[in-house]
């Protein structure tokens, strides 16, 4: 059973996010998606400045034997990426949650987050997906 | 016999099961202005013993000439073991190995390969190869776009003495992708990239920039100038280098402060045969930062569980079978057969014998040169330091003195007219190793005589 911490939201493509009290959200793929790509050897990560809107792909995660793109939860501006994953890809693996966070945010519409799951829907999610 | 496994039943009994009468009406949503319906200038079949006595005709029509012509495809002395090895049945068989670890030896052969290109030219990693030098330096350009996000205008500094076969063919392939060709013209004196023009470009926002070595008049570039330029406007250098030459000059990792990103090129001067123009291979190497935007097969040295050496592919997931529409290139595949030639004619050689093999083209092109320049009217054009090549200016029509010395047994370069036509009746020449200094003799008295055969005319 993957673990999925009570205080996220999730996205239906396995990016979790959390909320900052500056306004910026951090994003980053569950314990479920490290789990599912395995060993990962690489991570592309996203221009800081860069502008998305959500569900564009921002940022390639790839293991030995995959690459899969990362969405954008939601609609906003890069303001910071966590660069030690370029070197140290293994933490996303170690530790999905906290020192393999991807990247800052700052959302252009706050209550676009109104839209994410949270930890039951996603949980609800993983288990629909396996049935 | 059709080499397709399905009988005429085998297709009835799947279109049954489908519930379809007819193949056509499988194809029935493509539109049918977008369809090619059947193949139009293609004659009827031949036999097999038809369409062997056909090129037997055929084949007897070539000649050996005395071949003084270079412009990209280099007549070189190609030791007998390089074939002899390279069409053994272990190696002629296998192409792009699929069941890639089962094929141990075939890996094996592209990691030397590797280890040989990044060698030569100064870099990190090389890939497998790809298709020639042109399809290779547009995939560095493809490559250089993806890796200077500094830069947002995708264009590319391609300067004229970069062979015009080579421009048309990165036209055809980056032409769809947004990236813009701008050419850079060359010193009229020295024959190199005039690097006043160059500095025009230093307030503007460049992408990347091809620095030919040596250049299509056979010229050595200011390969470090440049270089620094490239460094100092956060442009990214190309290298686009002939492999023999590489045996004499520094490699493209040497060049300016620390060394260009890229480095790509013909692969046909290191034992693949001239003939008639393919096929041949180009390679490409680049720095270890790079390496994920490099395109094509990756083959890694590892230890298996048992501790023993063993080759595999590294780095698929940039490729189109896992990646698709996003992967690095839509390349994969690699010359297998050639590269094995140019690894087995590289380790004949060694970089001792490579070095003799680039001092004697240089050799011989230097007295040629002289032996031409002795002939009243012939002038070389340009003053830059050459390699194996250089331009020479007739008092007739170089077409026309070609025409003639065709006629007699001899290949007398390639005309640079339709190319440069402001350098007028301008004649390309190469001597590579293979040439004696009868050869040359030969060639002085022919050219003189088809000279004044024309100007008579």
């Amino acid at each position: 059973m993957s673990e999925i911490p009570g205080q996220l939201k999730f996205t239906r493509d396995h990016e979790w996010v959390r909320e900052h009290d500056d306004g910026t959200v951090e994003v980053g793929i569950t314990d479920h998606a490290q789990t599912a790509l395995g060993d990962l050897v690489f991570i592309e990560l996203p221009d800081t400045g860069g502008s998305f809107t959500a569900h564009d792909a921002c940022c390639v995660v790839e293991s030995v034997k995959a690459a899969s793109d990362v969405y954008c939860p939601l609609a906003g501006t890069i303001v910071n990426t966590n660069e030690i994953l370029i070197e140290k890809p293994e933490l996303v693996n170690n530790d999905p949650y906290g020192e393999g966070w991807l990247f800052r945010l700052r959302p252009d519409l706050p209550s676009e987050l109104e839209g994410l799951l949270d930890d039951k829907n996603y949980e609800r999610l993983l288990a629909e997906d396996n049935e | 016999m059709p080499f397709i496994p399905h009988t005429e039943s085998d297709t009835q009994a799947m279109l049954r099961d489908m519930g379809v009468e007819d193949i056509e009406e499988l194809f029935d949503e493509i539109p049918s202005e977008l369809r090619c319906l059947g193949l139009k200038g293609i004659p009827k079949a031949l036999t097999e013993f038809q369409l062997a006595r056909l090129m037997r005709e055929r084949s007897a029509k070539d000649q050996i000439k005395l071949n003084f012509m270079g412009a990209g495809a280099y007549e070189h002395h190609i030791p007998a073991a390089v074939w002899e090895i390279t069409t053994r049945g272990e190696y002629y068989s296998a192409y792009t190995p699929y069941q890639a670890e089962a094929s141990q030896g075939t890996l094996q052969v592209i990691y030397e390969y590797q280890t040989m290109m990044a060698s030569l030219t100064g870099l990190d990693v090389s890939n497998a190869s790809l298709y020639d030098g042109a399809s290779a330096l547009a995939e560095a350009i493809l490559m250089a776009v993806r890796i200077n996000r500094k830069s947002r205008s995708k264009r590319v500094l391609i300067p004229k003495t970069v062979h015009p076969f080579y421009v048309d063919v990165v036209g055809s392939i980056t032409g769809n992708q947004g990236i813009q060709i701008v050419q850079l013209p060359y010193d009229n004196e020295t024959g190199q990239v005039s690097l006043s023009a160059l500095d025009a470009h230093s307030h503007e926002d460049i992408t990347a920039i091809v620095i030919p070595q040596t250049n299509v008049f056979g010229v050595l570039e200011e390969v470090h100038t440049i270089t620094q330029w490239a460094v100092d406007h956060d442009v990214l250098a190309i290298a686009l280098v002939n492999p023999v030459a590489l045996g004499l000059l520094k490699p493209p990792g040497e060049w300016g402060p620390d060394g260009v990103a890229i480095a790509c090129g013909e692969g046909q001067p290191l034992g693949i045969p001239l003939s008639s123009g393919g096929p041949y291979f180009g390679f490409l190497s680049c720095r270890e930062a790079f390496v994920r935007q490099l395109p094509g097969r990756l083959v890694g040295r590892t230890t298996d569980l048992e501790g023993t050496q063993g080759f595999t592919l590294t780095l698929q997931a940039r490729e189109q079978h896992i990646r698709r529409s996003r992967a690095t290139s839509n390349i994969c595949t690699n010359q297998g057969l050639m590269v094995t030639a140019a690894t087995i004619y590289m380790s004949l050689l060694g970089p001792r014998g490579l070095r003799r093999v680039a001092e004697h083209c240089h050799a011989k092109t230097r007295d040629l040169v002289s032996v031409m320049s002795g002939i009243d009217g012939v002038d070389e054009v340009f003053t830059g330091k050459r390699f194996h090549e250089a331009v020479l200016r007739l008092p007739v029509s170089a077409e026309a003195v070609l025409n003639v010395l065709s006629e007699w047994g001899i290949l007398g370069g390639v005309s640079l007219s339709s190319w440069y036509p402001e350098l007028g009746e301008a004649l390309l020449v190469c001597a590579t190793e293979t040439k004696s200094d009868d050869d040359l003799k030969i060639y002085g008295q022919a050219l003189r005589a088809a000279i004044d055969q024309v100007s008579e005319a």
